[in-house]
């Protein structure tokens, strides 16, 4: 009897020692990611980052504020273009398609979340770049929107789903019509889990570079109108790293950090957001 | 359906309780029904469920439906409120009477019907991102209705249930913080605050211990004044104290319908005394 108790603490205590060590290992890499950015960025920042622009090539000093403000600016477009036609997709799929036609939608969201994105940067670029004949704000933020679809469709489908059918049951029980029901009941129900499969969404295509390379591209000023090539972060950061200037690689570690923060900042915020309005005890 | 349902007159015609003697001690009669299924099938797919059920439902009485599980029971009453078609590839066949007007013609909009015929479910489901007081009156919210008054109509709804003096202090808390036989009166609550000329419930007590059955036996006592009451149930005491009429379902059919008394002490059929002595179901 003690045996065997012996032996299933001993057991108990090894995988529990293995848990552990899994967790530590998948930690690491994110602690010294966090670490490295921070110590080599954190002496970038100063008040000139964020209110100057860019000195040309050979200067030393200036900042990153038109980065900054575009990056924003794009992520703005992405959430404007992509939000909305996202959640309606998944309304779509998880309340009214049972047909062939939701099956298609369905398989093509899962594809179209696993293009590369550059892939996309492309697509875009033939699209509008090509026919406006520019870069643009605009084609940054639908190549940023498309990324984005099918990430929010399939979020905001999957935890419809697991809005209990016993609430729609209730609420046309009311006669509240389908429309309302859906939107006031189940959507609300899902709404926390939809804000921040959403938030993610965007902390994920903030910091992407390749699809803007071929849309937002550039821009060393203030960005003008949305028409206009756009700066943004992660291209700076890329064409600073790439660069040969010590300066210009300091300006790309204090700019990843900038990034960084800003998508803990998001995905933060998403969990506070989320928050339960209503009291529960 | 042409006729309007005015949901806050009704609300003002159930306060004064001139109604209320309307229940004499002559023995109820299906004479006038409010209520009468006729030749009515159900279908989930291709799958008969219900196989032709013509049954009277007298106003202002309590019909209690019984059978083995499986019979059809909730799949009949919710083909009275046409709740039955929600369910994919269901399917309903006859006509279903309500006011001497078939509640399947094809110029009936449901919504309509299920405002006028509540419904009380199984399993006690308030709306998770309501409040308890938002519950009373989600009905009339989420169909674009101001109450004029509206915390008069949360007190009498809740009172009417027996529930007021339990969460007078807690109107705030969300609904699904109760426990769940408060929950299920909740959810009775908010079907009467709709005032439905016909209320369905399903088994409203089978998650509920004993004191909160009493008290929704009482209230059911009480509700019949005011509303036709239609409510399935696996208890055969439960059919007794509550009902003036019983209906006996069996795979399906209808196999005896009468006045309660005549149900449990002397059934014209063999396969209803059976059921009711316990031989089989
Ligand atoms: N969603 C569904 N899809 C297919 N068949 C169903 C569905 N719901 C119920 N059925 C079938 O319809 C028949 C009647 O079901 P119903 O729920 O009306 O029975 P019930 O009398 O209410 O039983 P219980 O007492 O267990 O609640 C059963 O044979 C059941 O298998
Ligand atoms: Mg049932």
């Amino acid at each position: 009897m003690t045996e065997r108790h012996w032996q299933r603490k001993l057991v108990d205590a090894m995988v529990r020692g293995l848990c552990l060590v899994a967790t530590l290992a998948a930690l690491v890499p994110l602690g010294l990611v966090l670490y490295y950015v921070t110590s080599r960025g954190i002496g970038g920042i100063d008040r000139a980052f964020f209110t100057e622009l860019p000195k040309p090539v050979g200067e030393t000093g200036g900042g990153m504020a038109n980065a900054f403000v575009g990056t924003l600016e794009l992520v703005g477009l992405a959430c404007l273009f992509g939000i909305p036609p996202g959640v309606l997709a998944g309304v779509y799929l998880a309340e009214f398609g049972e047909r062939r036609f939701a099956k298609l939608v369905r398989f093509s969201a899962d594809v179209m979340s696993g293009v590369p994105s550059i892939t996309i940067g492309i697509f875009v670029y033939t699209l509008i770049v090509l026919r406006t004949k520019s870069f643009s704000a605009y084609a940054g933020g639908v190549a940023l929107a498309v990324l984005m679809l099918p990430t929010v469709t399939r979020t905001t489908e999957e935890l419809l789903r697991l809005v209990p059918e016993s609430l729609r049951e209730a609420a046309l029980g009311l006669g509240v019509p389908k429309w309302r029901a859906t939107l006031s009941v189940v959507l609300r129900t899902a709404a926390p889990g939809i804000a921040t499969g959403i938030m993610l969404a965007i902390a994920r295509v903030a910091g992407e570079t390749a699809p803007l390379l071929f849309t937002a591209f550039n821009n060393a000023f203030w960005p003008t109108g949305l028409g206009q090539p756009t700066a943004s972060l992660p291209v700076q950061i890329y064409t600073y790293a790439v660069s040969p200037y010590d300066d210009w690689h300091q300006k790309a570690w204090a700019a990843a950090l900038l990034l960084v923060g800003m998508v803990l900042i998001l995905n933060v915020s998403a969990r506070l957001l989320v928050r339960p309005r209503v009291r529960s005890r | 359906m042409t006729q309007s349902v005015s949901l806050l007159g009704a609300t003002t015609s159930a306060r004064d309780s001139t109604r209320s003697s309307a229940r004499t001690s002559a023995p109820p009669t299906t004479d006038q029904p409010k209520m009468r299924a006729e030749a009515l099938k159900a279908y989930f797919g291709a799958t008969e469920v219900l196989k032709g059920v013509t049954l009277p439902v007298a106003s202002h009485t309590v019909t209690a439906i019984i059978g083995p599980s499986g019979c059809g029971k909730s799949t009949f009453i919710r083909c009275l409120n046409r709740m039955h078609e929600v369910v994919a590839g269901a399917r309903v066949a006859g006509k279903v009477l309500l006011d001497h007007q078939d509640i399947y013609a094809p110029d009936v909009d449901p919504v309509r019907v299920r405002r006028r015929v509540g419904m009380v479910f199984q399993k006690p489901n308030p709306f998770p991102t309501m409040t308890i007081r938002e519950n009373v009156l989600s009905g009339l919210v989420l169909n674009g209705l101001r109450p004029k008054d509206p915390g008069e109509l949360v007190e009498r709804a809740l009172r009417q249930v027996a529930l007021w003096d339990e969460v007078k202090d807690v109107l705030n808390r969300s609904g699904t913080s109760l426990s769940g036989g408060q929950q299920q009166r909740l959810c009775i609550a908010r079907s009467l605050a709709l005032e439905p000329e016909v209320l369905l419930m399903d088994e409203p007590c089978s998650a509920l211990d004993p004191i909160a059955t009493a008290r929704v036996e009482e209230l059911i006592h009480e509700l019949r004044e005011r509303y036709t009451i239609v409510i399935v149930t696996h208890n055969m005491q439960q059919a007794a104290r509550v009902a003036d009429f019983t209906a006996f379902f069996y795979l399906g059919e209808l196999v005896e319908h009468d006045r309660t008394d005549v149900i449990f002490t002397r059934p014209s059929e063999k396969k209803t005394e059976d059921y009711i002595t316990g031989r089989f179901g």
